[in-house]
């Protein structure tokens, strides 16, 4: 298939899941920061929100505060922002457009009528609580009915990889920024003082890669901050734990490999992370530093990003 | 001007037979449904993204086509005599490059001026001599046809360069099927969706001599912000063949490949939909970034076909236009079954002389203008509009023709009063290969919505609707 249209249907995929973590970002920092604050301290979660979404530099060139009004809006609907909620929709459907012919009508049929429908959104925002809630709601069941398309829809071929491959390196990414920017709160007890404040930093966490529920049915346990790291990095079976998605990486680019008769850096480099996660146990990664471990698989993962494009995109 | 030729009605009441059926589903079904279904097509036009693009319009840049529901409808016998007519004027052209860009028998005979050729900007000297497969310069063209009685088909244009609107062809269908079901269900309508695969078929018949026995087909397009790109997505769609940018094209040893996923894949035929002048920055305009370098010499080596071929506007140029039923004579020997209309060329002074004066009941186009713009419109233009006209005409006569205005004929139409007979136009769609003309029953019906206008280009508030030819 064509470098552009392959490109395309990465970037594609990737621009969906980033618009859909904005959205359970907002979401759980909303649920943070609707409780008094003798439950969550002073932190100001909004600002870790942005720390997350990774544009905390960006955004202070454009407002002063980092409080609720600024913060879903330069999230959600600034056109300034290049990794707002906005402009990845808008992205994803531009990138749509330029291959529609290797996209089934299902998934092309999601992204136009998504963008149709919040075209209205964009110069006015969302003016109550509800309507923003519904707007979170819309755009995360926007990426659910766009992911189950392309994986009922299309053909299990180099399209379909590349778009897997997008998606699971943004989630990745997503998910060890998350990591990267709560790890104090998932420290050991020992190093750390427990008390009603954490739950909620926990769950927000967990929340916020829909895993909440999970947590229960892996663990059966109360909130542990080692055993929430421990999923959200080591366990396999759930789908935005980094080693799933290692699993997923690994797993596409073996078949692009298969179909295209040769193997290159990017399946070494993918293998090569999939091991160190495979190897790994929590012990280990406390004791060498959770930050050290997670700032290390984002520069990783990004080289992983670098490598794909050089080998397959351009 | 004339009393429009009415394709439904027969002055004095009675209907032609072969909108009979038509006419009593109308009777049967109430205004309020008709809107309906108007909004449903809508509604799917906007989905799937039919859309199009205008220029210098800022509020919105994809725009709808407004598609008109009701069906224009012609018999198979009015199609055999217009599809002949399209065939043997296609043949012309394709036999009028060839000789253009070799022999030049016609200059010599002097049909056609010398300076109308070589002073046009559109004739391509890097064409002189250049063998193209099969001799086919023309393999796509799109006949932009009026009628103004029941005898006479009248070609108002021909376009040979990258004829664009046969999506609405097939979509325009797709979507009156959905929605119309019944409608279809009491009439025999000569299916259109075969036009794909004899597109298709008719590339690979021109592919070079040096191509593979599979030849490889790419649709060339100038990327997502060009007006037709929903066009060029959704025939690279339904041929099944890769859809590129000039980024995705390189040219090696005089070979053109596109850049995939696995290494370099060479391109054999590139149905290009990039006008000349952006098709390679080496040879053409520098500043093209649509286009790719080196491509013409890839063409000169004989590895690559192009269609259309380069250099085509010389045959769908309105300054030729006028001379086309001499061209038809002198390269078939026989009479043009389609007829022209009498055109003045201002470039003769006799013509302009005559033009000068008429100025208010005449058309005049610019040479080289398209797409309805930059063109008067002498009975609907006010005085001081044709007065500045005027001066334009006098300073530069030989970049004008002008044309009586023509009643085009009317088909009923949805307006916001009820039906009412609207202006139309045809675009059929002429496919050449090496073996064979194919003309898919159908085309592109343009509409003008507003009472009494006469354009029907969708830049300026034209509308489409299905075009059926009934299977008798």
């Amino acid at each position: 298939m064509l470098s552009r249209t392959a490109e395309n249907l990465y970037w594609l995929a990737r621009y969906v899941e980033r618009a859909e973590y904005l959205a359970r970002t907002i979401d759980a920092t909303l649920r943070v920061t609707a409780l008094p604050a003798t439950y969550v301290g002073k932190t100001n979660e909004w600002d870790s929100a942005l720390l997350t979404a990774g544009v905390a530099a960006s955004f202070y060139q454009n407002y002063e505060e980092a409080n609720e009004h600024n913060v879903v809006d330069y999230l959600s609907f600034s056109a300034t922002n290049p990794s707002s909620i906005r402009n990845c929709i808008e992205a994803a459907r531009l990138n749509s457009r330029s291959v529609r012919t290797a996209l089934t009508s299902e998934m092309w049929d999601t992204i136009n009528s998504a963008w149709i429908e919040l075209q209205a959104l964009w110069s006015k925002g969302t003016s109550t609580r509800e309507e923003l809630a519904k707007f979170l709601r819309f755009v995360q069941e926007t990426s659910l009915r766009f992911d189950g398309s392309a994986y009922r829809t299309m053909l299990r071929n180099d399209a379909y990889w590349f778009s897997r491959l997008g998606l699971h390196l943004e989630r990745a990414d997503n998910t060890a920024r998350i990591l990267d920017v709560k790890y104090h709160v998932l420290l050991p007890e020992e190093e750390h003082v427990g008390g009603p404040l954490d739950f909620y930093q926990w769950s927000s966490i967990l929340r916020s890669v829909s895993a909440l529920t999970a947590y229960h049915w892996v663990y059966r346990e109360t909130l542990k901050p080692w055993l929430i790291a421990d999923l959200l990095i080591l366990n396999d079976t759930l789908p935005r734990s980094l080693a799933s998605c290692y699993g997923n990486l690994v797993r596409n680019l073996d078949q692009i490999g298969v179909a295209y008769g040769r193997q290159g850096p990017a399946q070494r480099h993918a293998r090569g992370i999939r091991n160190r996660l495979e190897h790994s146990n929590m012990n280990d990664i406390f004791q060498h530093g959770v930050h050290e471990f997670i700032q290390e698989f984002i520069a990783d993962n990004s080289r992983l990003g670098e490598i794909v494009t050089k080998q397959y995109l351009i | 001007m004339a009393v429009a030729f009415d394709e439904m009605n027969i002055p004095g009441g009675d209907l032609r037979p072969a909108y009979q059926e038509l006419a009593r589903w109308l009777e049967e079904t109430p205004p309020e449904a008709l809107e309906y279904r108007r909004q449903e097509a809508e509604l799917l036009f906007r989905r799937i993204g039919i859309t199009f693009a205008v220029y210098g319009d800022s509020e919105s840049t994809e725009r709808l086509i407004p598609f008109d529901v009701i069906p224009r409808i012609m018999s198979g016998k009015e199609w055999a005599l217009l599809e002949k007519g399209l065939k043997q004027r296609v043949r012309a052209l394709n036999m009028f490059l060839r000789d253009i860009y070799h022999g030049r028998d016609i200059l010599r005979a002097e049909v056609v001026p010398d300076d109308l050729i070589f002073h046009n900007p559109v004739f391509r000297p890097e064409m002189n001599g250049q063998q193209v497969p099969h001799d086919v310069y023309v393999h796509i063209a799109g006949i932009d046809i009026v009628r103004v009685d029941a005898n006479d088909f009248i070609v108002l244009e021909d376009n040979a360069r990258t004829p664009s609107g046969v999506s609405y062809m097939l979509e325009n269908r797709e979507i009156m099927m959905r929605l119309f079901p019944d409608l279809f269900a009491r009439h025999r309508v000569a299916p259109v969706e075969r036009y794909p695969d004899e597109l298709l078929a008719a590339l690979r018949s021109v592919a070079p001599l040096s191509a593979s026995a599979e030849p490889t087909v790419a649709l060339l397009t100038p990327g997502v912000y060009n007006s037709a790109y929903y066009e060029h997505s959704f025939l690279a769609d339904k041929l099944g063949i890769e859809l590129v940018e000039g980024r995705d094209l390189i040219v090696k040893n005089n070979e053109v490949f596109m850049r995939t996923t696995e290494g370099l894949k060479r391109v054999d035929v590139i149905y290009r939909r990039v006008d000349d002048d952006f098709l390679d920055p080496l040879t053409f305009r520098p500043d093209s970034v649509l286009g790719v370098p080196g491509l013409m010499s890839a063409y000169a080596a004989g590895n690559i076909t192009l269609a259309n071929a380069v250099g085509t506007g010389i045959a769908d140029d309105k300054a030729i236009y006028s001379y086309m039923p001499d061209i038809v004579k002198f390269y078939l020997g026989e009479e043009p079954i389609l007829k022209n209309v009498p055109t003045w060329r201002c470039r003769e002074p006799k013509d302009l002389a005559y033009v000068l004066d008429n100025l208010s009941e005449l058309v005049v186009k610019e040479v080289h203008g398209s797409g309805g713009y930059g063109m008067l419109i002498g009975p609907a233009a006010t005085k001081a509009t044709i007065e500045a006209f005027r001066e334009k005409l006098k300073r530069e006569p030989e970049g004008f023709i002008a044309q009586p205005t023509l009643a085009l004929s009317t088909c009923p139409t949805c307006t916001a009063s009820g039906l009412a007979p609207r202006h139309v136009d045809l675009r059929p769609f002429v496919l050449t290969g090496s073996k064979r003309t194919t003309i898919v029953p159908g085309g592109l019906t343009r509409v003008a919505l507003k009472e009494g206008s006469l354009v029907v280009n969708s830049s300026q508030g034209g509308g489409t609707k299905d075009t059926w030819i009934l299977d008798e």
